[in-house]
């Protein structure tokens, strides 16, 4: 990977409280990543390991309990995590950092037609005549893949299929030309097939455009696809990162191991799939070590006691586990990742289960 | 399992299920589907949504009635109108298990309540004692303890809501069970756990599970056979094994393609098939299920047969 990428967002040390009756939730346990131009950069992990929440910090888009309580985001010169009001996001929020939603659905307004929502947007932040609006929105349309543009500019969201609702939300979504791109799990509500075509036009957009895609997918296949570096979500930490070739085929920390484990396109018929056992630790009490310890069959005593640090694999590649200190001892990953690419080649080629004529 | 010694449970009989959409406008959701189900097997449903799939499963369990066709379970019509002591029969022996266990239990009724809800109908209990043995047993069979039954669904993960979801299934000792793809709504981990947990009860109980399922890597690892549904039309029937290795009909193979990999470097170079309806045979011949081997039906014209008659023995040569 090129040295002298810049960076376009730098997020530091952030933690984020969530104010519950009258407890506080610790949903981002000091949480760092440095987002390069153009790359897409995903981000995997149980739900309620935080992604989605670390995410809407670029957005300030955090439920009103909620709280930055620490760090800093920092996006051309300017401290996000500073900004109160919505009149303080004008300009970056939908400008500069736009989101794509999971239900395209409830991210439309049912009672606009699509033209205005799209117009609206553009008109909003552009400063420009309404024809000239609407001629840039139709033309996003069109970029989008939705034929006959002109057209459908009148027609309201109950009249596009799921899978054409979320072509227009990337469409409002880009039409201010953003410089980072948030998908929000875009594709989990929509069939195979479209999601695959859903893929591809955000990654085609992107390569014409030239955004950087922040993206939490909901299928470790959809980060093979689309992501250029990966990071782990864990218990409100980012516990592995690397490049997408490193999360895959060689993992370090415990916890991606059995992500990629439990996948069931590596299920053997008639043998159990492997599954995590437990459940993701209370964010409401201080998390003393390791938070996947309690879960982990390979965690060490110093696993429950002291947090490990950030270990360097590559210099793209870290994972936060006891086990990449000298004196822990050599342990392997699972038999059933072990020759990852092998196996899915295997699966893939002639013969294979999911090989295609 | 050969063809022979194989017992039907569970019949689809040239089924259509058909809506009204507005003043003399029909839909006709599920056309014309045909097959068996085998004590035993995991017979998987595949399809996208707005393929007929979920109506297919609703119209075994009586929610929605067939505008044409018939249902045999165990030898019996099902379908259309039946005796009040039929349908109850119905209702004990086929159980459902639904995609979203948050909105498919009471929220406010406690866990064990939810799962007696069957017993209660059917007085299937002899006394309360009898019926708490009953509900303690069944949150053991799927991994729950006792003490969880005063508790209330909210105070549940999603992967546990699912088992107190087929807790609540398997109580009423059914002999069919309609799974409506009861691991979407669950992340990874926990789908592995769910699916365990069904492979287990099935093995035990000699269960037979209808899962209707979007997703193919899924149905590969939990299925023995397979039918694809696309627009209602049932496209493509085999065993598991075989729909992997030689999918025949063009939709099949598009949603084989589709399957995300676990493998950066095999997926970003993989191809999407895009299914194109316009490449099959335009004469305006009915299709119908035609038996291309023994077990693989596919739903094709006289010419398309030919055609994958032709691949298939081409594949077979090449696969051997």
């Amino acid at each position: 990977m090129d040295e002298n990428r810049n960076i376009v967002i730098s997020a530091k040390d952030v933690e984020v409280k969530f104010r519950v009756r009258d407890k506080f939730l610790t949903a981002i346990r000091n949480v760092s990543l440095d987002l390069y131009e153009g790359e897409t950069f995903a981000i995997v992990g149980e739900s309620g390991s935080g992604k989605s929440v670390f995410t809407k910090t670029f957005t300030g888009m955090l439920e009103s309990n909620g709280t930055i309580s620490n760090g800093s985001i920092m996006f051309h010169g300017k401290d996000l995590t500073k900004l109160k009001t919505d009149k303080d996001w004008e300009g970056i929020r939908g400008a500069k950092i736009s989101t794509i939603f999971q239900d395209p659905m409830t991210s439309l307004n049912p009672l606009r037609t699509i033209g205005y929502q799209i117009t609206e947007v553009i008109e909003k932040h552009q400063k420009i005549s309404k024809e000239e609006a609407k001629k840039q929105a139709i033309e996003m349309m069109y970029r989008v893949g939705i034929p006959d543009a002109a057209n459908r500019f009148d027609e309201y969201p109950f009249q596009y299929s799921g899978g054409m609702r979320q072509r227009i939300v990337i469409a409002i979504a880009l039409s201010c030309h953003p410089e980072i791109l948030i998908c929000d799990e875009p594709t989990t509500a929509l069939d195979v097939t479209i999601q695959a075509q859903i893929i591809a036009l955000i990654r085609d957009l992107q390569k014409e455009l030239g955004f950087t895609t922040l993206y939490i997918p909901h299928d470790l296949g959809v980060v093979a696809n689309v992501a250029d570096r990966v990071g782990v979500m864990y218990g409100g930490q980012i516990i592995e990162y690397g490049t997408v070739e490193e999360i895959f085929f060689d993992p370090r920390h415990p916890y991606t191991w059995a992500l990629l484990s439990s996948l069931p396109q590596l299920g053997v018929k008639g043998e159990d799939l492997f599954f995590i056992t437990g459940t993701p630790p209370s964010l409401y009490n201080k998390i003393d070590g390791d938070a996947f310890a309690p879960r982990n069959e390979h965690a060490l005593k110093i696993d429950f006691v002291q947090e490990p640090p950030f270990f360097k694999v590559s210099d793209t590649h870290y994972a936060k586990t006891w086990l990449l200190d000298p004196r822990a001892p050599k342990l392997e990953k699972p038999e059933v990742i072990q020759n990852l690419h092998e196996k899915i080649v295997a699966m893939t080629d002639k013969g294979g289960a999911f090989h295609v004529d | 399992m050969s063809t022979e010694d194989r017992e039907v449970i569970l019949s689809i009989k040239h089924v259509d299920v058909t809506f009204e959409t507005g003043h003399k406008k029909k839909l006709r959701a599920v056309k014309d589907a045909n097959f068996d189900i085998y004590r035993g097997e995991t017979f998987a449903l595949v399809g996208e949504s707005g393929s007929g799939k979920t109506t297919l499963g609703r119209a075994i369990m009586r929610i929605n009635p067939c505008s044409a066709g018939e249902i045999l379970f165990e030898g019996k019509r099902i379908s259309g109108k039946i005796s009040r002591e039929e349908d109850k029969n119905v209702v004990r022996n086929i159980q459902m298990i639904f995609q979203d266990p948050a909105a498919s239990l009471n929220e406010r009724a406690t866990i064990e309540y939810c799962i007696s809800e069957g017993l209660y109908n059917f007085h299937l209990y002899k006394d309360e004692a009898d019926r708490i043995a009953k509900v303690d047993r069944a949150l053991e069979s799927v991994g729950l303890l006792p003490e969880h039954k005063s508790r209330y669904p909210h105070e549940f993960s999603g992967g546990q809501r699912q088992r107190v979801g087929i807790a609540r299934a398997m109580i009423m000792d059914p002999k069919l069970i309609v799974a409506d793809e009861p691991i979407s709504a669950l992340d990874v981990s926990i789908r592995a756990q769910v699916l365990n947990l069904m492979n287990r009860l099935k093995a035990e109980r000699n269960l037979t599970y209808l899962f209707i399922a979007h997703d193919l890597s899924v149905v590969r690892f939990i299925a023995d056979r397979i039918a694809v549904i696309h627009l209602g039309e049932i496209v493509e029937i085999a065993e598991s094994e075989t729909l992997f290795k030689y999918p025949m009909h063009p939709y099949t193979v598009s949603l084989l393609s589709t399957v995300p990999m676990p493998d950066p470097l095999v997926e970003k170079s993989r191809k999407h098939i895009v299914y194109d309806p316009s490449q099959l045979d335009q004469s305006g011949e009915e299709r119908e299920m035609r038996e291309l081997r023994p077990g693989h039906f596919v739903f094709c014209t006289s010419s398309e047969y030919a055609k994958y008659e032709e691949k298939m023995s081409r594949m077979e040569r090449e696969l051997g």
